[in-house]
């Protein structure tokens, strides 16, 4: 890996000042290597991230089985990513010109890496740098505890899906409390709720009370509402302090809790065990963001490289060279997705919206097709619109709120459906559906989306923990429930139990006719007999216990 | 419509057959295909989820068409044998194995045929399973373009285009393969999948193959010092020069050393004695044997023979056969592998070819030998009886004979043709130590064929037929 020669860093430079005038915005200071084959094999494995810890799955090919991408947040094969500088990868003979669209599409991926709230806790640290001394650390640790720090990390690894990415953004915004708020917190949240247990017209009469002499004295209102309190209920203030002492903010997820509170861990010979979570929690919620927001993120690039490279002086002759690359890039299939397409439709899509005023309410209130086709009332906000929605959305919001009729309408979007013909033994793509609402259902169930797993602490007894899978419409993939579950046992010394739902069938599936070429085919089944087969859901409780499993309804 | 074929099937009509055996007769019969070799590899449909389709699209790929083919052996930072030693070590620390044998690549034309191993895992974790309800079979993706609702905008055959594909493997190769050896992969089998390892090699004898050993004495020079040898040269030596007065009480400063005494050991030729064996490779590549069926089979077959060749240390001689309603012998393993499918099924026909070959060649005297039939099940020989003569003829020389049956689905399971007359002749009970059969469901995978192997080589007096 070397880094691009001057020549070419000039038109980065030069792409770079470009880009800012048209607002993007993004730290100066950026990396550009040159890459081989072979270092794309050494990199890929680990997200090409050149610094990550070793680890022997990175040696071996992953089973391509179903849900791969569910497993691992992020894409091994990125061109730019998200470290401070930000580091980019390039294909040793790329012409000018092709650098130059090229270089516009990573600004508009560092744009967004440095500006979508969504990696917000990226922002702070280099995270080459902490992937260095974590890889360091974990060398040091496998040369003194040989396998076993092998299985820790893959441990580790299989429960970093469901790590708390979103409680730890939460945490980044959630403004500080000063002691007063927090008191008032825990007067109404905590004490008269759980301490005193007072009925619904005493806690609103308290809230008016309070409320009253807020709208009176302001600032000084708290003071002499708690000092009432102090007169009344002598014990607040002692029972107050002692949840200041018990209570931390972290609400934690399985990682952090097996290392605050598992007995293994905790013991004294097993403390090296604590660094070694902490090491592929931090990785995996680095990559959290970056699978959530590929759409969004691929459509900013490829419309910023769009924007940028046909208003781009220095390139004035390529433009038919370029024509056909975007077009491979950005065209719409005709069958099939490419995110590409998708989220730069959609950005074009919203700053045309934005332009028109078209996002007003005064807009939503129109029915009249032709008048909503039609108005246009001028705003000319189109960039600072979409401006805003790189800042502050992800893949699930951007298309749960944006994506709708007009915008299926002017690209012609329809749902595609692929059913078998036994006629003529072939698969049919057909129309299933044109409607905006499909489309976004359809997208969204594509979407990644790990489990909502929670550690039940008031139903984990004996030292056994208790986890509980918030049931969305989907089961969880029985064949690795055994093994994750081992991994956990491992790591918290104890018995684990996940309680979970599963597809009971009422009726057992047919199997479905062989057919052979030129043989006449049997009648497909009648619709009301399909219609009959229905799903029903159970709870069901794993248990693993000294590495074996059982299973029992709940 | 082929002339002989056409008689072969007016005989059979007029021996009487059911309307089911005839439908799918006729449909091997009409069908026009031929079993030439495919004239380049193409890569099969890409029967990617549009989900992979959102997450699997990246800048590299995109812009600077830059793609991972191949994962070369030589940059994976740990060989194959550490792998799976680490793997060995798990099971002793009490965890499961991780590390499976993934996919064998085709063999390259010309040479016997290239194996290619992949070892491959799956990380485990907590996701959802999106393919949970089975009713919910049709996929749906994203569109765009001009059409209406419910209009048929494209069609893709199920199965590809007159018999293209059925030699597997055609294209296939994701990123990340390593390549090794059938010898390795056999090694693998034996330990890895604790296939037995042969207990009776049968007799030994000589081959022109030698080893070199440190047997041979030399007296002067030579390669290594023979101490206690020499030492006795001395002392004999001594007595004979009378140096030595007393027996009991021997002064080795006063020994008087000849150069001649000195004997060494050095390197030379041994014959060495191995048990060698052949292996026939048989399979159906009839019409029906389109897709599935003939993929499992010759997978199947390239895992057994690379086991053979672990275990007779590459003395393993391999014959290839397919068959239709005639069979012939094809030169190497790319043929037999890679011949597409057509015509109509007569298993007797192979067994014949077999006992022929051994006959004429006398191979019974030189070399323990194994058969190894894959079909479908389908014979036109109903009651099989062309194929039980055969078969018990053959049962007179074999070291084992392994039958695999790999469904298509048709009717009901276990009741294919083959099996149904294997079970009547009852040569499965009386010879398992000889004769197997083995049932391949039509979604059998790589571990399930393992199994299979297992059922079809296994020492262990099998139970009743396996399904």
């Amino acid at each position: 890996m070397e880094l691009i020669n001057q020549h070419t860093k000039k038109i980065m430079e030069g792409c770079k000042e470009r880009a800012k005038d048209q607002g993007l915005s993004f730290n100066e200071e950026t990396l550009e290597y040159i890459v081989t084959n072979r270092d794309l094999i050494e990199l890929s494995p680990k997200v090409m991230i050149p610094t990550l810890y070793d680890y022997w799955v990175h040696d071996v090919e992953v089973l391509k089985e179903k849900g791969k991408y569910e497993l691992y947040p992020g894409n091994p094969y990125e061109t730019v990513i998200n470290t401070q500088p930000a580091i980019s990868f390039y294909n040793d003979n790329n012409p000018d010109w092709l650098n130059v669209m090229i270089f516009y599409h990573v600004i508009g991926h560092i744009d967004f890496f440095q500006n979508n709230i969504f990696f917000k806790h990226t922002w702070d640290y280099d995270f080459t740098a902490r992937a260095l001394s974590d890889k360091r650390l974990i060398a040091r640790l496998r040369s003194e505890k040989g396998r076993f720090l092998d299985y820790v990390i893959e441990f580790a690894r299989s429960i970093d899906n469901i790590v708390g990415y979103h409680n730890e953004l939460s945490l980044l915004n959630t403004p500080h409390k000063t002691r007063k708020e927090k008191r008032t917190d825990y007067y109404f949240d905590v004490f008269l709720q759980s301490e005193k247990k007072v009925s619904i017209s005493q806690y609103i009469k308290e809230i008016e009370k309070y409320n009253d002499l807020k709208s009176r004295f302001r600032d000084a209102a708290e003071e002499s509402f708690f000092a009432e309190i102090e007169k009344k209920h002598p014990e607040f203030e002692p029972l107050f302090n002692k949840y200041l002492d018990k209570k931390t903010d972290r609400k934690s997820d399985l990682l952090q809790y097996l290392s605050d509170h598992s007995p293994f861990i905790n013991k004294e010979e097993n403390s090296w065990i604590k660094p070694v979570l902490e090491v592929v929690r931090t990785t995996s919620i680095f990559f959290q963001p970056q699978i959530r927001t590929k759409i969004m993120n691929e459509g900013w690039a490829s419309y910023w490289h769009e924007a940028l490279f046909l208003a781009d002086d220095r390139i004035k002759g390529h433009e038919v060279d370029y024509s056909r690359i975007n077009a491979g890039v950005t065209a719409m299939p005709r069958v099939g997705l490419n995110p590409y397409a998708l989220g730069m439709r959609m950005f074009h899509y919203l700053e045309e919206i934005g332009n028109k005023g078209k996002y007003t309410y005064d807009f939503q209130k129109i029915k009249d097709a032709n008048e909503r086709k039609t108005y246009d009332a001028k705003q000319g906000q189109g960039r600072e619109f979409i401006f805003n929605i790189r800042e502050n959305y992800c893949d699930f919001t951007f298309i749960n709120t944006f994506l709708d009729q007009d915008f299926m309408t002017k690209n012609d979007l329809f749902v595609v459906g692929k059913r078998l013909n036994n006629e003529r033994m072939v698969y049919e793509y057909y129309i299933k559906s044109k409607k905006a609402e499909d489309y976004r259902q359809m997208l969204i169930d594509l979407l990644y989306h790990p489990p909502f797993i929670e550690i039940d602490e008031a139903q984990s007894k004996n030292g056994a923990l208790y986890l509980n899978h918030r049931f969305e419409g989907k089961p969880l993939v029985t064949e690795y429930i055994a093994n994750t579950m081992m991994g956990i046992e491992y790591l918290l010394g104890a018995p684990v139990q996940l309680e979970t739902s599963e597809v009971t069938m009422t009726q057992a599936g047919q199997t479905a006719p062989f057919l052979l070429p030129g043989v006449p085919v049997p009648p497909p089944p009648q619709p009301d007999e399909a219609q009959a087969r229905t799903i029903s859901w159970q709870r069901v409780l794993y248990t693993m216990d000294k590495k074996k499993l059982t299973k029992k309804k709940l | 419509m082929n002339q002989k074929l056409k008689a072969l099937y007016d005989d059979l009509k007029a021996r009487g057959l059911s309307p089911e055996q005839e439908k799918r007769i006729l449909a091997e019969l009409n069908d026009e295909s031929t079993h030439e070799l495919p004239l380049f590899s193409e890569r099969s449909g890409d029967p990617r989820k549009p989900s992979d389709e959102i997450y699997q699209a990246n800048d590299l790929a995109m812009l600077q068409n830059m793609t991972l083919d191949r994962f070369p052996y030589t940059t994976c930072l740990q060989s194959l044998d550490e792998l799976l030693e680490r793997d060995l070590l798990r099971e002793k620390d009490g965890f499961p194995r991780k590390i499976r044998v993934g996919r064998l690549v085709k063999p390259v034309k010309g040479g016997k045929g290239k194996v290619v191993v992949v070892p491959t895992t799956v990380e485990e974790k907590f996701i959802h399973d999106n393919s949970f309800n089975p009713q919910d079979e049709e996929e749906s993706s994203g569109g765009s373009g001009e059409g209406e609702e419910g209009e048929i905008i494209g069609e893709q055959p199920v199965r590809p285009e007159g018999g293209e594909g059925a030699g597997p493997g055609q294209g296939e190769g994701g990123p990340h393969e390593m390549e090794s050896s059938a010898y390795d992969l056999g090694k693998i089998l034996t330990e890895k999948f604790e296939l037995p390892h042969l207990k009776d090699k049968g007799k030994k004898r000589s081959l022109t193959r030698y080893t070199y050993d440190m047997t041979d004495k030399n007296r002067g020079f030579g390669q290594v010092l023979d101490k206690k040898a020499t030492l006795r040269q001395i002392v004999e030596t001594n007595i004979a020069l009378g140096n030595i007065p007393d027996v009991y009480d021997i002064d080795p400063m006063k020994f008087v050393i000849s150069p001649r005494d000195k004997i060494y050991r050095i390197l030379s030729r041994e014959k060495d004695y191995e048990s060698q064996a052949i292996v026939f490779f048989l399979r159906d590549y009839s019409g029906s044997m389109i897709g599935k069926p003939t993929e499992l089979i010759v997978s199947q077959h390239v895992l057994v023979y690379s086991w053979l060749l672990y275990q007779y240390d590459k003395q393993v001689e391999t014959r290839f056969i397919l068959h239709d309603t005639e069979a012939k012998e094809v030169p190497d393993f790319y043929t037999y592998y890679n011949s597409k499918v057509a015509g109509g099924t007569k298993v007797s026909s192979a067994f014949k070819l077999v006992n022929e070959i051994v006959e004429k060649e006398n191979l019974v005297t030189d070399y323990n030998i194994y058969v190894f039939h894959g079909t479908d099940g389908d014979d036109w020989d109903t009651d099989g009886k062309e194929s039980i003569p055969e078969i018990k003829k053959m049962l007179l020389y074999a070291n084992r004979i392994g039958i695999t049956i790999a469904e298509h689905g048709m009717g009901r399971s276990g009741n294919t043709e083959v099996e149904r007359y294997m079970v009547k002749s009852n040569l499965l009970k009386e010879r398992p130590e000889q004769i197997r059969l083995d049932t391949l469901p039509k979604d059998a995978d790589e571990p399930r064929l393992i199994e299979g192997i297992k059922k079809l080589i296994s020492f262990e007096r099998a139970r009743a037929p396996l399904s």
